[in-house]
């Protein structure tokens, strides 16, 4: 037992050193002195308080991601569609403040209603996913890949046609909204405590479902084994199906978070990336929860800091992706070498 | 003359089907032994890369075609490792490949962003060229075009007509019969991978070498192509000539978006661009719903004869894949 411990731990920093070994090597092959990059990501990080606030703001709608994505896993489903349910998010809350824009209305309804059209956005986006792979045997991960490039097309349809500013429709986006519904923030900052706050409760809310709950149990009977689970009485396809709304619920909220709190208006590409990104924190944790709130900001932090390494040395940003692509590659790999060690010995 | 500018834009179409035939027979090669290669999005953004700095650096057009189909290999070859030696999930570590890739493509492909460099030059057939419709229509493309007809064919007939390709389809359908029949299950599991690989890794520079020369970045508009290969593989029912067909809708039908574009001046270009992707989830609806439930219910509910024309026409459509693919293969 004590042996397993030690092996296990070998394997995971065999994996993390690899994967930084390999990243420098692709530094040196950009001619970036590896060891200045590598700094100026920290100090991009955690260099001032400005940074610090950054990377929060990242952090957000990465947990409610990851948050959703741990649940279609659970179910056993890859919800690859997320980036398309958090456009969608972001254009139904978008829509809703442009329907209320005017209205006598108290402002912070207006922005609740908005948090809610963003969230049924999402869900309605995955819902079509989820009925492509229950109805008609699409794999979830070419109907949700599908349905994203679809949303990024609205997306810039409704930039560049009906939402337009007034004069030419442009790609920096919508015209923004009345201040008045803007997330409030921290005075000075773009980071709105109402984000973090539904954040961090929706990432625990999924712990305790998944940990603590009869739903949870029989989610992940689905995920491991559909058939057995069916004959034990669970309703297979309903409960996929959940899984995908709920996901994508969060998507959409993350969605509506990013329109309402940060950008103020719709832009094309919306979604930046951070459904992806969520899959590949899930993968890193190994599907536990618990590890979603640490993970989720040290990736954070990479693509925050990363920005420093495109303004100093020119590269392209793609970098932090590079980074965590390659971490969760090996840590993968790891676990299989892991598992093929301890089976031989 | 109009018939004329009609054969060169079909012909256009052939040239531009190029990179997604490569990558659809590479994939169908490797699906066919069991394995799943979720990277190709990633494989073919790298490779187009790689194969573009390559023949800039050397100056070699043929180099970068190497390096395409090297780094096809080399990615392929994770994934077999990964899948059949260590057991892990093959969508999982295909998956973070096809964005490893990607990300690697952006972030190295900078030095030699919209450089002009060379590419691959055209070359008509002679005698051949000279048939009329025909000689226009295929015959005067470059050596990397009559690979991608060649391909489909030598694909075709190695998967349906020769011994190897049997045993290629029975470690794919049902490994443990051929495992009992003397073939080296994972050995051959990894041989295929990496030759699909190699020629998912073609589709690389077939593009920016020949279809549209140069790296353009995130602006290439190649972005996207793998997971249609991915697709145009379940269409094409692990069948070459039916995959090839499915390659070749998909460029007339892309070519078809860019001359409407020229009537439609009101819709943005962006948003024809992504017409294909509801179009792979419409032929994806096709080919797989005649499995589900609420359709045999829907169909045994029907009057005799639309039942029957409806079953026939089904059934005509659907693709099912090989039984064991993504299973791993012990062989104790």
């Amino acid at each position: 037992m004590k042996k397993n411990t030690w092996v296990n731990l070998g394997f995971q920093v065999g994996a993390l050193v690899l994967a930084l070994l390999i990243t420098t090597l692709i530094l040196v092959a950009a001619g970036a002195p590896p060891l200045k990059a590598y700094l100026s990501i920290l100090s991009g990080a955690f260099g001032s308080t400005r940074n610090v606030v950054a990377v929060l703001i990242t952090w957000s709608p990465l947990l409610l991601t990851t948050a959703g994505v741990l649940i279609t896993f659970a179910a056993g489903l890859w919800n690859i569609g997320m980036e398309g349910q958090m456009t969608l998010g972001a254009i139904f809350a978008t829509g809703m403040l442009r329907l209320f824009e005017h209205a006598a209305l108290p402002p912070a309804l207006i922005i609740i209603l908005g948090i809610l059209a963003g969230i049924l956005g999402g869900a309605i986006w995955a819902a079509l996913a989820g009925a492509l792979k229950t109805f008609g045997g699409v794999n979830e991960i070419f109907g949700g890949l599908g349905l994203n490039f679809v949303a990024t097309a609205l997306t810039i349809y409704l930039v560049f046609g009906p939402w337009k500013r007034p004069g030419v429709g442009s790609m920096s986006g919508t015209q923004p909204f009345d201040q008045a519904l803007w997330l409030p923030t921290l005075p000075g900052t773009e980071l709105s405590i109402w984000s973090l706050v539904i954040s961090v409760l929706v990432i625990a809310l999924v712990y305790l479902l998944l940990r603590g709950t009869h739903f949870g149990l029989r989610l992940k009977a689905v995920g491991k084994n559909s058939k057995a689970a069916f004959l034990m009485g669970v309703p297979t396809w309903q409960y996929s199906m959940f899984a995908f709304l709920l996901c994508g619920a969060f998507a959409g909220l993350a969605g509506g978070i990013q329109v309402m709190g940060i950008y103020h208006r719709l832009l094309p590409n919306i979604s930046n990336g951070y459904g992806f990104l969520g899959l590949l924190v899930a993968m890193l944790i190994n599907y536990q929860a618990l590890w979603a709130a640490p993970i989720a900001f040290l990736f954070a932090a990479l693509n925050t800091g990363s920005v420093q390494l495109q303004i100093i040395y020119k590269l392209d940003s793609s970098f932090a992706g590079v980074l965590q692509d390659l971490l969760v590659l090996l840590v993968l790999l790891g676990e299989g070498a892991r598992q093929r060690f301890i089976k031989k010995n | 003359m109009e018939l004329n500018t009609l054969l060169v834009g079909l012909a256009g179409v052939l040239a531009a089907a190029a990179p997604v035939l490569f990558a659809v027979i590479g994939e169908t090669i490797t699906e066919r032994a069991g394995i799943i290669n979720l990277s190709l999005n990633g494989t073919v953004l790298l490779a187009a890369m790689g194969g573009f700095t390559i023949a800039y650096k050397t100056g070699s057009v043929p180099l970068g075609f190497l390096a395409g189909m090297l780094i096809g290999a080399i990615v392929a070859l994770v994934i077999a490792f990964s899948s059949i030696t260590l057991k892990q999930s093959q969508v999982a570590v295909g998956f973070v490949l096809a964005l490893a890739c990607r990300d690697l493509a952006y972030f190295l492909g900078v030095p030699v962003l919209n450089q002009s460099g060379p590419r691959l030059p055209g070359w008509s057939i002679p005698v051949l060229k000279d048939i009329p419709v025909i000689g226009t229509l295929f015959f005067k493309q470059d050596l990397i075009t009559y690979l991608s007809y060649l391909i489909i064919f030598l694909a075709w007939l190695w998967i349906f007509h020769t011994r190897p390709g049997l045993m290629l389809r029975g470690i794919g359908e049902r490994p443990a019969a051929a495992f009992v029949r003397g073939a080296n299950v994972n050995r051959m599991r990894y041989i295929y991978t990496i030759i699909g690989g190699a020629i998912a890794g073609l589709a690389g520079p077939a593009y920016s070498l020949s279809v549209k020369a140069g790296w353009m970045g995130t602006q290439s508009g190649l972005d996207g192509i793998g997971w249609i290969a991915l697709s145009i593989t379940i269409f094409g029912g692990w069948n070459p000539l039916r995959a090839a067909f499915g390659a070749y809708l998909f460029a007339f039908l892309q070519w078809l978006g860019l001359v409407l574009q020229s009537k439609l001046p009101g819709i943005p270009t962006q948003v024809l661009q992504v017409a294909p992707f509801p179009l792979m989830i419409l032929t994806l609806l096709l080919v797989n719903i005649s499995d589900a439930e609420w359709v045999s219910r829907m169909l045994a509910a029907m009057p005799e004869r639309t039942r029957r024309a409806l079953m026939k026409l089904l059934r005509a459509l659907r693709a099912s894949p090989p039984a064991s693919l993504g299973v791993p293969f012990e062989s104790e």
